[in-house]
């Protein structure tokens, strides 16, 4: 088995390829899914469908039914929205990076992270088009040529910025995703015994037979969707970033806020990332694919980025004080810091910069319960980072008069619960239907099986 | 052989012929079995796209059916889509206004104040700006009605011209008891009505009378009246419990003279210094350079120690004067330095508290200089006294008959429950209200009146100023003028209340001029201009002591608790209870719109524990509290008006009746309660605030000087302004304005915070009411709010009123945001709002620093869960056609009334001329009784813009945000004593 010094074995239990993908596809191959699966199938669609009378409220009467008002006029659509494109960045941002830094360990998670991005970049979407006071017309964002006028849209605005990055995004990572599924779904039209499975996996695996030819198209089409995806990956949470940073709103007017909100979004996906792998573990017991060095790694990872945020937060509160700029102290020091949003403001402190810091510790990083409940936190943790962004910002303003408070009405709670239940319900499908792991990729590591001790010692972290 | 051939075309080629003959064949035989199938494969496709395209046609493309229906005859002055103005007289709850009505189309569709009065002086308030809409009410009556079901005029003048003339033979005494009276015309024609049945007696009854006034002048000068008090003349205004800037007597005409004697422009001007002594926070209070928070039991204590004072000094007289609870040194000082110069008025409705005023007044020789008693105010003539009086002949039997016009007794009279029993019980019980009132309700014949835009009428408001009222719209129901009514029951077999009124101006005041010989032309010149005020005032009437002595000697007495009765500046006597317009207003004290409440003091509330929102009981009545800075300790502030029961789908059970708190003591009514039982309770009662902070933060928002400092410096207090001009640095080039830049001024200083302009923008702009839950939520639609501001002592604070409306901004960051363009900017200046193109991302809300942007959360409009007067065919009659009604989904703002602007510029254009520096003028500008708003063009160097522009005083609002804002505010002057 692959093996190296420092990563020690990334495959577990001497497996043969054969057995590699037998015990991956065992799911899909799998009669029926079980119980566990029917009954998390159902409470994911009745929250989905939660949301669904949510979004009907919200179309049919208007966004009056939210908690929204004319002085906080974004709440928890883009809390929610910001928060989803975060855990949406992850996936992409795990296999690019991984990739380039020549991360092998990456293979037994990245497809399950890119799934992830799907799915949250799909639920994230639907935010911004519902809290549109006539999402009917969210057609005028789109830059064509139109019989009105033509009226173009504004090339200023950071919602244009928004729209595009998105949808580019969402392009290329659900392509990227896809593309790198061809080869395992050919494997499963291969192997599947029903006429129904091969025909739908042979189509979807677009006539592949596995020839060095296809392979050669294969890796070349992954750098070049690899290549395009890395830039956007930096520019969708960057752009994202200035619909906040290109306001005048005190708070949001600041130069941190891109890379801020890229390592910000990161730190979500690999919390959520952290979250997923390790019920994948529990649930088909992928232990020997997904090795508890693998949860290390990332932990590992994320004890760096919480740093990060750490210091992303001390410098905004430093630079509140430090630019003498009354509207932002008073914001930072009388709001966020001591003050009416204080709570959201050291959840998000704590939960973010403090306790992923217990990662420092080898046995916690071993216990596998206590790293889910702290992937658990971080992802709450990085709601609250947007709630204090979204709200505190808007509620206390310039001109005192028009401060005013927010809480969220049922309507934007059950839209928020259905886009977690299509999450969900997107998961478990992922989990039936699509091998969790990338079998082809995850070969490539098991394919010495006796290592060269000289090649190791030169490139170290293979 | 013989060839055989039947053409040549058969001859030259037989063969095609023959597949030619085949083929004809064929089709025949083809055509008999198409007839017989009835429709071909080709006539199904035909049939089929056109049904699809028919269907598709008619199914997306309907259109609601309008039916406009051309004019046969073109009325000479309508134009459709061009606007008349009609002047006109607003004459409600005692409460006067020379107005011009804007009629499009037909309908009369705002109230614009009229520059020719000297009453209003182009002023208004806000409750005027919304009588268009009571126009417009659906609890308005739809005809004559009969114990409750509709009727029609024969039957009741049939039975009441009977039942008077039975009454009047059975010698038994009718009243017809009305609001004040101020028409010339109405008096003859109730004069008229009473020499045909001498059982009838007048009786004017007013919900919140000026009888202490009246009594104390019979005293003082012989005559009950009211006088004429000239603000703008006095240097020094002393006011006891009279909001003379909100509700009290003329109040428009006195913010005109007020604010003209406070408006520091340059170098040279003066200003008034007032003192206001009052319980709770009110308009008036808000603006004094000094203010006296007193319980109202103290007043007459602090007029009689003033009284001696000013005696005092003056050397007449020394008795040992009671102490004044509060320092009136410097007061004293004040007003002895400007005798005759000065002016001291008093609410209240004691005649001693009256008498007293008026010896300090004559002590200072303000009479004959701010005060003139040769000419009268005739807005209130109820004494209270008569209507007791009436009560208990009610109780006796007495009366047999009540006739009510424009008054509520049953609601805004203490006794209102007994009343309605007693009016019930009568004889003859008849009400001429136009819309459902709790009197009417308790009546048994209603003779709907039209509203006052469907009328004709004439009024003098003051002694020698005349206006006339002239009908804007035929009426919309079968209603009457009361005038008619009486002249018919008195016998006229077609009274035509017009001619009457022509008669008597060409009869009797076209004697009082020499201008038009003609009274013809008397008449349409002065029915063009409304007013006529031929200006000879009676001469001024000499004082007497007579009652000082008693008055100064009776001590007022009182402990525990004193609750203040006061009328709120939106609905004021509560008249109006179903105008969504007046209840969604906010106080403009405490923003709380929808609701009544108990302000209470702050130190009160922070020793027990009480929130805004708690609910507290004052005589076993709940009420909930807001914590009012500057409200006197041991007093409560509740506002009358409120707790209407028949009043509409509106008013309904809006708040609480103050009115049976309201108590009789010396033949007058007393607003106010002494030692009241106040508890405390542990539940809450939700209030819609619109303004929920009351601090600036120590930001400068309103920037502020004092008049002494404003002297030496004009630029004191706005130093930073100078400051932020350094920093103005930009990388883009600044924005160019090459024809118009408009751009609006506000004098922070002249302001009061009326509430005037909100009203009148949102009657201009259709802006939509959206309840008291939406206002709770802060979702208020007015285009330009006034923020309230407090500073210093919360127990008594000075209080800061700031105008804001879209700023325009030059450099406009909600422009920038928006990702459909649906807010460009205009080249002359104007943020733009585009709604058919707004997506409603709401970016633009959020990033606007000065939070002016409003969305449109619902459709407010045709929507039954906002039942207002949009919701209605007949409350949208006021809609402005020049301005699109928004739908649900958009962001809204201020336009500077850009068809205004269009309207004039294609006037000015049409004319071949420039458009003139005034001419145009937005609603909230045109009406603004405290003249604090300017509207004009800022590339114009001579206009009255560029000039308060230049003003030292003059700052942009978050000037250092860099929006550049075309919108700038002069400096709050004070006039403290240095």
């Amino acid at each position: 088995m692959y093996n190296s010094k420092v990563r020690g074995k990334l495959i577990e239990g001497d497996k043969s390829l054969g057995q590699i993908s037998q015990e991956i596809l065992a799911p899909i191959h799998r009669k029926k899914p079980p119980l566990w699966w029917y009954a998390a199938l159902l409470v994911s669609l009745s929250m989905f469908g939660f949301g669904l009378y949510a979004k009907y409220v919200t179309i049919s009467t208007g966004i009056g039914t939210w908690g929204v008002n004319n002085s906080i006029a974004w709440g928890w659509a883009i809390i929610n929205f910001v928060w989803w494109i975060g855990i949406g960045h992850a996936g992409t941002a795990f296999s690019i990076f991984l990739l380039i830094l020549r991360q092998k360990w990456r293979t037994a998670i990245n497809r399950a992270a890119e799934a992830m991005t799907v799915v949250a970049v799909f639920c994230a979407s639907l935010f911004p088009l519902l809290h549109m006071g006539r999402p009917w017309l969210f057609f005028w964002i789109f830059p064509y040529p139109n019989t009105r006028g033509p009226l173009w849209v504004n090339f200023n605005s950071p919602l244009f910025w928004d729209f595009v990055a998105i949808s580019a995004y969402l392009l290329i990572s659900a392509s990227f995703w896809y593309f790198g599924m061809v080869p395992d779904f050919a494997t499963i039209r291969d192997t599947a015994k029903s006429k129904v499975k091969k025909a739908v996996y042979g189509f979807f695996s677009f006539g592949w037979t596995g020839s060095s030819k296809e392979w050669l198209r294969f890796e070349g089409l992954s750098f070049v969707l690899g290549g395009i995806a890395a830039v956007l990956v930096v520019s969708v949470h960057s752009i994202v970033s200035t619909d906040f940073a290109v306001s005048v709103k005190p708070g949001w007017h600041t130069t941190i806020f891109p890379p801020y909100f890229v390592v910000g979004a990161i730190f979500s996906g690999f919390a959520m990332v952290l979250t997923l792998v390790i019920t994948m573990r529990g649930l088909y017991k992928m232990n020997d694919f997904i090795t508890d060095s693998h949860v290390d790694a990332v932990c590992r990872i994320l004890i760096f980025i919480s740093l990060i945020m750490g210091t992303a937060y001390v410098t905004e509160v430093f630079m509140a004080w430090y630019s003498a700029n009354d509207y932002e102290f008073s914001l930072f020091f009388r709001t966020r810091l001591f003050g009416e949003y204080a709570f959201q403001f050291w959840a998000m402190f704590i939960a973010n910069a403090v306790i992923p810091q217990l990662f420092w510790f080898k046995a916690v990083r071993r216990r596998m319960w206590v790293v889910f409940i702290i992937s658990i936190i971080i992802n709450i943790g990085m709601w609250f980072e947007r709630f204090n962004i979204v709200v505190t910002s808007l509620s206390r303003d310039y001109l005192p008069s028009a401060w005013a408070s927010y809480s969220p009405t049922w309507v934007e709670i059950a839209f928020f619960t259905g886009t977690i239940g299509m999450f969900i319900t997107g998961v478990l499908l992922f989990f039936r239907y699509i091998p969790m792991i990338a079998i082809s990729e995850l070969k490539s590591v098991a394919k010495f099986d006796k290592p060269n001790n000289g090649q190791l010692k030169s490139t170290g972290h293979e | 052989m013989t060839k055989y051939w039947r053409s040549l075309d058969e001859l030259n080629d037989p063969v095609a012929f023959k597949k030619s003959e085949i083929r004809l064949e064929v089709d025949a035989k083809r055509a008999v079995a198409q007839k017989a199938a009835g429709s071909s494969r080709r006539d199904f496709l035909k049939t089929f796209g056109f049904s699809v395209a028919a269907a598709a046609v008619v199914a997306s493309c309907k259109r609601p059916v309008d039916k406009a229906i051309p004019y046969l005859v073109k009325p000479e002055e309508v134009t459709p889509g061009v606007a008349n103005y009609y002047a006109s007289s607003y004459f409600e709850g005692n409460e006067y206004c020379s107005v011009l009505v804007k009629v499009r189309d037909g309908r009369p569709i705002k109230i614009e104040g009229n520059d020719l009065s000297s009453v209003s002086q182009r002023g208004t308030s806000a409750r005027v700006q919304a009588s268009v809409l009571n126009l417009y009410d659906d609890a308005r009556f739809k005809t004559p009605l009969k114990r409750g079901e509709a009727t029609t005029w024969e039957e009741v003048d049939d039975y009441i011209g009977k039942k008077l003339a039975q009454l009047n033979q059975d010698n038994k005494k009718v009243v017809l008891l009305t609001s004040s009276i101020i028409s010339p015309s109405t008096k003859k024609v109730i004069q008229q009505f009473q020499e045909r049945y001498p059982v009838v007696e007048w009786l004017p009854y007013d919900a919140v009378s000026a009888a202490g006034i009246l009594k104390a002048n019979e005293l003082s000068f012989g005559a009950a009246f009211i006088p004429d008090y000239r603000f703008e003349k006095a240097k020094v205004i002393v006011g006891f419990g009279a909001d003379f800037l909100g509700t009290w007597l003329s109040s428009v005409e006195y913010i005109k003279g007020y604010s003209a004697g406070r408006r520091v422009l340059e170098k040279g001007d003066v200003m008034n210094r007032h003192y206001q002594f009052e319980t709770g926070m009110t308009v008036t209070g808000s603006n004094a350079d000094v203010r006296f928070p007193v319980k109202p039991s103290e007043e007459k204590t602090i007029l009689t120690a003033l009284y001696y004072q000013l005696l005092q000094a003056k050397g007449s007289m020394t008795v040992m004067a009671p102490a004044s609870p509060v320092d009136i040194n410097g007061l004293a000082e004040d007003l002895l330095a400007n005798e005759g110069q000065s002016l001291v008025v008093s609410g209240s409705n004691d005649v001693h508290t009256q008498l007293i005023v008026n010896a300090i007044n004559q002590l200072l020789g303000n009479y004959g200089n701010t005060v003139l008693t040769g000419r009268t105010l005739n807005t209130h003539q109820g004494i209270d006294a008569d209507f007791e009086t009436f009560i208990s002949e009610l109780k006796n039997k007495t009366v047999a008959g009540v006739l009510c016009w424009g008054v509520n007794p049953v609601y805004n009279h203490p006794k209102g429950s007994e009343l309605k029993d007693l009016i019930a019980g009568v004889e003859l019980s008849l009400s001429f209200s136009d819309r459902k009132d709790e009197t009417t309700a308790a009546c048994h014949w209603v003779c709907p009146e039209p509203h006052y835009l469907e009328s004709w009428n004439d009024a003098e408001p003051k002694s020698g100023m005349f206006s006339l009222a002239q009908p804007t719209i035929s009426k919309l129901f079968d209603s009457r003028q009361v005038q008619e009514s009486l002249l018919k029951w008195a016998g006229e077999e077609t009274p035509n209340y017009y001619e009457f009124v022509k008669k008597h101006w060409s009869e009797e005041l076209s004697k009082l001029q020499n201008t038009n010989t003609d009274a013809r032309i008397f008449w349409n010149d002065t029915l063009q201009k409304g007013v006529f005020e031929p200006g000879n005032a009676s001469p001024e009437l000499t004082y007497s002591e007579a009652g000082l002595g008693e008055a100064l000697s009776a001590l007022s007495e009182s402990n525990g608790w004193e609750v203040v009765l006061y009328e709120s500046v939106g609905l004021k006597d509560g008249s109006s209870g179903n105008n969504p317009w007046l209840q969604e207003l906010p106080d403009p004290v405490a923003k709380i719109s929808w609701d009544n409440f108990a302000a209470v003091p702050v130190k009160w509330a922070e020793e027990n524990g009480l929130q805004n929102e708690s609910v507290i009981t004052i005589n076993g009545v709940e009420l909930p509290v807001f914590i009012q800075p500057g409200q006197a300790a041991g007093t409560i502030s509740v506002a009358l008006g409120y707790g209407r029961e028949v009043a509409g789908k509106v008013g309904d059970g809006v708040g609480t009746n103050m009115y049976p708190f309201v108590s009789v003591e010396n033949g007058a009514r007393k607003f106010w309660v002494a030692g009241a039982d106040v508890q405390t309770t542990a539940k809450t009662f939700e209030l819609a605030l619109s303004q929920t902070h009351h601090s600036m933060e120590g930001r400068p928002i309103v920037r502020e000087t004092n008049f002494s400092d404003w002297q030496i410096d004009p630029r004191s207090g706005n130093e930073l302004k100078e400051e932020h001009e350094k920093h103005d640095v930009s990388l883009y080039p600044a924005p160019e304005f090459k024809g118009h830049h408009w751009g609006m001024a506000v004098d922070l200083s002249s302001c009061i915070g009326c509430s005037n302009c909100a009203i009148s923008c949102q009657a201009e702009n259709n802006v939509q009411v959206i309840g008291k839950e939406e206002v709770r939520n802060r979702r208020i639609m007015h285009w330009i709010r006034i923020d309230r501001y407090f500073s210093n002592n919360p127990e008594n604070p000075e209080v800061y009123h700031q105008p804001v409306m879209c700023q325009h901004c030059d450099n406009a960051p909600c422009e920038n945001v928006c990702p459909v363009s649906a807010t460009p900017h205009s080249d002359e200046g104007l943020n733009q709002m585009a709604y058919n193109r707004c997506v409603g991302t709401k970016y633009c809300v959020n990033n606007c620093p000065y939070k002016v942007r409003r969305f449109n959360w619902f459709e407010y409009v045709k929507n039954d869960a906002f039942d207002f007067n949009s919701n209605s065919e007949l409350g949208r009659m006021v809609l402005n056609p020049d301005v699109t009604v928004r739908s649900r989904g958009v962001v809204e703002k201020c336009s500077f009334c850009v068809q205004r602007i269009q309207e004039k510029k294609t006037a000015a254009r049409v004319a071949g001329r420039k458009v003139e520096d005034g001419e145009i003028q937005p609603a909230c500008v045109q009406s603004c009784p405290a003249d604090a708003l300017v509207f004009g063009d800022l590339n114009d160097p001579n206009s009255k813009i560029s000039k308060y522009f230049k003003n030292e005083r003059n700052y942009h609002l978050l000037e250092e945000l860099h929006t550049l804002p075309s919108v700038g505010y002069l400096t709050k002057v004070r006039n403290k004593k240095s």
